[in-house]
């Protein structure tokens, strides 16, 4: 029995599994690059993801004690495997895909969360056996409590807005950045008390706790338009928090994994940036929309410009007769959920020989792509839809640009008005069409609280309404025609 | 494992992750965060590793915690992605010349 357990137990036999587990991640994700290669590079993925559990399931601990030691261990591990299944399997086939901003956060935040428990069992355990590691592993292990713990809450936060069981417009307490930096010194501060030779359980909970406050009190005052940076950039640091795990346990697929996960969140948060034309640094410091300081005051100058409001039946002979169309969607769709009242009013007016093409603004929605995840479910087809760069230029030979709940991204102000606060971010040159209809709730201002030119655009004219009730509405009409 | 190997293959990750991430249209940004969001449930095989080492109830408890979380992580990820990237689908019928480049496409 030892001899035929020995060989699979063999630290080389699941490293080599390890190699081929993180192989496929990198295959996986290679594939997850391309539509037409997606569904298979995330099947690989997962095939991956199965593999490295079950080598580690075969195979030793850090100090060399086998994964499963006892049956009680074993029955730990199970009762684990188990709650996470029940949990994981319903939430993700349930889950609405106008929901999915915000049920990856919380898949995000348990992993970060993950991390946190493991490091803070793993010192326990140092404690236990002869004080504080060695450093190489002491580093790593409280690198990993504070991202882990800052990931976790800031995730959970992140989830409750988007959920809306928080206000999404950004909360600010006085003094925020003073109190965040207090926070994160503290958390500093005890991981070198740790580090240089304190042995205290006591000060690793202040780290794990200062983190907790950090991560809530980083996401509260972060409006909702500004969400795809932070889900991406608390995907970052999950991975981030994995890969120092797998040094601290000296785990080669924890290590490849998640830095793989680190660089590529990176990527994303900088492009999602990039996207609006802001830093980073600017979006964490948070309170963005807030209002205050918009050039145009809000509300002020609607008296001497006027918006033109218009009807259903109007939108549907406007539609009907032109040539091409562009519809710009936004977080509005989403709300409203109009995805598939957007995909039959599209189909109708194919049927009457229109071109209709989608215009996407990178960061339209609460999560990076999110509207192309709506549209796709509503089966349009993504060739439909139209990158930022490739529909601008489409724009001057557009007849209609329909907008259907979106507003700071088209925003001729980020081009013309060097005052406003969104000045410089690349927007979807919808003022460029020869006509405009923007389906807005109401007359409101945009997320951001910045008002909108393109309203009192001569060629542009608004139908107020439920985004969904509207297109359905000018379905209708057009199918009348 | 010695610390450097550890390091450079940090350094080396990182620098695959950017180049497989670093062109990705659009479309596909949900399903990528998804799928990357899935693979960091990675952290579970770090809740395994551990779980028979440690001893008392508070640590065993925390780490049945943290699998259980992986767990989610992992599961619900991966399912997610799945059913977001089982909707994308290519143009059904080309009857416009509408489709730019995809002329020869045929999706009948």
């Amino acid at each position: 029995m030892t001899l035929a357990t020995a060989w699979f137990r063999s630290p080389d036999f699941v490293n080599a599994l390890y190699i081929v587990a993180f192989t496929l991640f990198i295959i996986g994700l290679r594939g997850l690059t391309g539509p037409n290669t997606a569904v298979r590079g995330n099947k690989i993925a997962a095939v991956g993801m199965v593999i490295a559990v079950v080598a580690t399931l075969i195979g030793e601990g850090p100090s060399g004690i086998p994964v499963i030691n006892s049956a009680e261990d074993a029955w730990l591990i199970l009762l684990g495997l188990v709650i996470g299944t029940a949990v994981g399997i319903p939430a993700a086939v349930k889950v609405k895909m106008t929901a999915v901003p915000q049920m990856v956060a919380l898949f995000n935040g348990v992993g970060g969360g993950a991390v946190a428990l493991i490091s803070w069992a793993e010192y326990r355990h140092a404690l236990e056996t002869g004080g504080n590691p060695e450093l190489q592993v002491l580093i790593p292990i409280l690198f990993a409590a504070i991202i882990g713990s800052v990931s976790f809450w800031g995730s959970n936060i992140a989830f409750g807005k988007l959920q809306e069981i928080l206000p999404g417009r950004p909360i600010q307490l006085p003094g925020q950045q003073f109190i965040n930096l207090a926070l994160l010194l503290t958390a500093i501060g005890c991981a070198i008390a740790i580090a240089t030779g304190s042995e205290s359980e006591g000060l690793f909970i202040g780290i794990l706790v200062a983190a907790a406050l950090l991560g809530n009190l980083v996401v509260l005052p972060i409006g909702g338009a500004d969400m795809p940076v932070v889900i991406s950039l608390l995907n970052a640091f999950t991975g981030l928090s994995a890969a120092a795990a797998g040094i601290a346990l000296g785990n080669t697929v924890l290590i490849v994994a998640g830095m793989i996960v680190g660089a590529s969140g990176t990527i994303l948060t900088n492009l999602m940036a990039v996207a609006m034309n802001r830093s980073v640094p600017s979006i964490i410091a948070g309170g963005f929309g807030g209002g205050g300081g918009a050039a145009a005051g809000p509300g002020d100058d609607h008296g001497d410009r006027t918006v033109r409001s218009t009807s259903a039946q109007d939108v549907a002979i406007q539609l009907a007769f032109a040539r091409l169309v562009v519809i710009v969607p936004g977080y509005g769709m989403a709300v409203a959920q109009a995805q598939h009242a957007v995909k039959e009013l599209t189909r109708v007016l194919e049927g009457k020989g229109v071109e209709v093409k989608f215009g996407i603004h990178p960061v339209a929605g609460r999560m990076p792509g999110h509207m192309n995840v709506l549209l796709a479910e509503a089966d349009v087809p993504y060739d439909q839809l139209k990158e930022m760069d490739d529909i601008n230029p489409e724009f001057p030979r557009t007849d209609v640009t329909l907008v259907i709940g979106a507003n700071d991204v088209t925003n001729p102000a980020a081009k013309d008005s060097p005052d406003s606060p969104i000045y410089g971010m690349p927007i979807l040159e919808v003022d460029q069409s020869a006509a405009t209809v923007v389906l807005k709730r109401s007359m409101g201002a945009g997320f951001a609280g910045i008002d909108n030119p393109l309203f009192y655009d001569p060629k542009t004219s608004l139908l107020f309404g439920d985004a969904k009730e509207s297109v359905s509405e000018i379905t209708a009409e057009v199918q009348a025609l | 494992m010695d610390l450097l190997t550890e390091l450079a293959i940090l350094v080396l990750s990182a620098f695959v992750g950017f180049e497989v991430i670093s062109k990705v249209p659009n479309t596909l940004h949900t399903p990528l965060m998804s799928g990357t969001n899935a693979i960091h449930g990675i952290v579970l095989v770090g809740g395994l590793l551990v779980v028979s080492e440690v001893s008392g109830v508070l640590s065993k408890v925390l780490l049945v915690i943290a699998i259980a979380f992986g767990t989610i992580n992992v599961i619900g990820g991966f399912l997610v992605t799945d059913r977001m990237l089982a909707m994308f689908k290519r143009k059904p019928d080309p009857v416009k010349e509408a489709a730019d480049q995809t002329g020869t496409e045929d999706g009948k």
